[in-house]
């Protein structure tokens, strides 16, 4: 390999050749990472610092690495902005999760969470069960928010997080699932992860473009 | 847009442009195809390159009827498959009789456990059937948290129900992990197919 092809061998930018094979390189687009170091909130607003959320894609997709706390027993949470700058979009939502404890105690089940879900409500979501700030602790999933640019329908949002937490002191596997739709016709252009109280001390949230074909 | 970029505009091989926010998301690293394998190893390609690593599962079939596909972790320098996992396990399934459930799986998850962990439950052996899925693992190459997993399967079971079965969890351990291993829970992966890949 010579030329332009082989000076952009790694890069991620650029031209390049496509992956041998006809392997395809798929339909996503990655758009933007934000690492957390002790930051009240994470934002992705549309058409700052190259965010793009609008109707360029069907799909956006938000992965969380290693989400770590700085305050013990908090929620991470999500909201959305549709119009104006507050984060206060109308969400109807359901929240469920699969717990297991670090002790084998038999404490392990499939359960509805009612404190979690939200009804017509402005409020930020949450996405993780309640936090832990031990060295080790994090939580790391995704979220898929569909068609945050439409005009006419509610957006749907789907996310899936898998988090170590604290449960009466003891180190649990939850693993939550939360989806809802922003009642709102107005296109979604920003959205906000934070904590209930305190900072997100460390972590990567990346957002990705999801095409259609 | 002109030439040959303009000519590749949305085809997977020949000379294109890498997308201007970052380039390629979906990074197939390896795929392994089963054949009366007894384990399928990926011991190479995990390392700190990317933050997230998915594995596709394309048509699992077991030699042996009602058997799961369990899978282990293997830290970076370590020598076996036996790392500490807290996870859980649950289901929803639909008979082809008509009946329906969803439940937790307590056959399917692990409390500091350090075995084998089962991704898809009790799998059919004939001719047609088989389970195919998805597992994404996070920050295996960090050494300050645990490695979180979620994955999600849907199996043609031995008892003719159509399963999905969700797993999720941890490996307790700060040491990074570099190897992967799949197996069935007893005889071999007949056939399919698994492929990794990297999420930049």
């Amino acid at each position: 390999m010579t030329g332009i092809i082989s000076d952009n061998v790694g890069r991620p930018s650029g031209l390049i050749k496509a992956a041998s094979g006809g392997t395809s390189t798929g339909a996503w687009t990655k758009i933007k990472t934000l690492t957390a170091g002790a930051d009240s909130t994470l934002d992705f607003v549309d058409g700052t610092d190259d965010v793009v959320l609008d109707s360029t894609y069907p799909i956006y997709r938000f992965s969380f690495i290693n989400i770590h706390a700085e305050t013990s027993g908090e929620k991470f949470t999500v909201n959305f902005r549709d119009g104006g700058s507050a984060y206060d979009a109308t969400k109807t939502t359901s929240y469920f999760l699969a717990y297991q404890d670090e002790a084998g105690s038999g404490d392990a089940a499939l359960s509805y969470i009612t404190s979690k879900d939200l009804a017509q409500s402005t409020d930020a979501q949450p996405i993780a069960q309640d936090t832990n700030v031990d060295n080790d602790a994090s939580i790391s999933g995704y979220l898929h928010l569909f068609n945050p640019s439409s005009t006419t329908f509610v957006k749907h949002f789907i996310s899936n997080t898998q988090s170590m937490t604290l449960s009466s002191g003891n180190p649990y596997s939850y693993q939550a699932f939360v989806t809802g739709y922003c009642n709102v016709t107005a296109a979604i252009d920003g959205v906000q992860f934070s904590m209930s109280s305190g900072n997100i001390d460390s972590g990567k949230i990346k957002l990705y473009g999801l095409g259609d074909s | 847009m002109s030439g040959i970029i303009a000519q590749n505009s949305g085809r997977h091989t020949g000379l294109v442009k890498a997308s201007s926010g970052g380039g390629a998301v979906w990074n197939l690293i390896e795929t392994l195809t089963a054949s009366s394998s007894a384990t399928l190893d990926f011991t190479s390609g995990i390392d700190s390159t990317y933050d997230e690593y998915v594995f596709k599962f394309i048509n699992i079939h077991p030699e042996t009827d009602q058997t799961s596909l369990l899978f282990q972790g293997n830290a970076a320098g370590g020598s076996g498959y036996d790392e500490t996992i807290t996870s859980t396990g649950w289901q929803a399934q639909h008979s082809e009789s008509g009946s329906t459930e969803l439940s937790y799986e307590t056959g399917s998850d692990q409390a500091q456990g350090t075995a084998f962990q089962k991704i898809s439950h009790e799998l059919g052996n004939g001719n047609d059937e088989c389970a195919s899925g998805y597992l994404h693992l996070f920050g295996l190459s960090d050494t300050t948290f645990v490695k979180h997993y979620i994955s999600k399967f849907n199996a043609y079971r031995y008892n003719d129900y159509s399963q999905t079965h969700f797993s999720a969890g941890y490996f307790n351990t700060t040491s990074a992990i570099d190897e992967i291993q799949f197996k069935m829970s007893s005889d071999a992966i007949d056939a399919g197919t698994i492929s990794l890949y990297g999420i930049s």
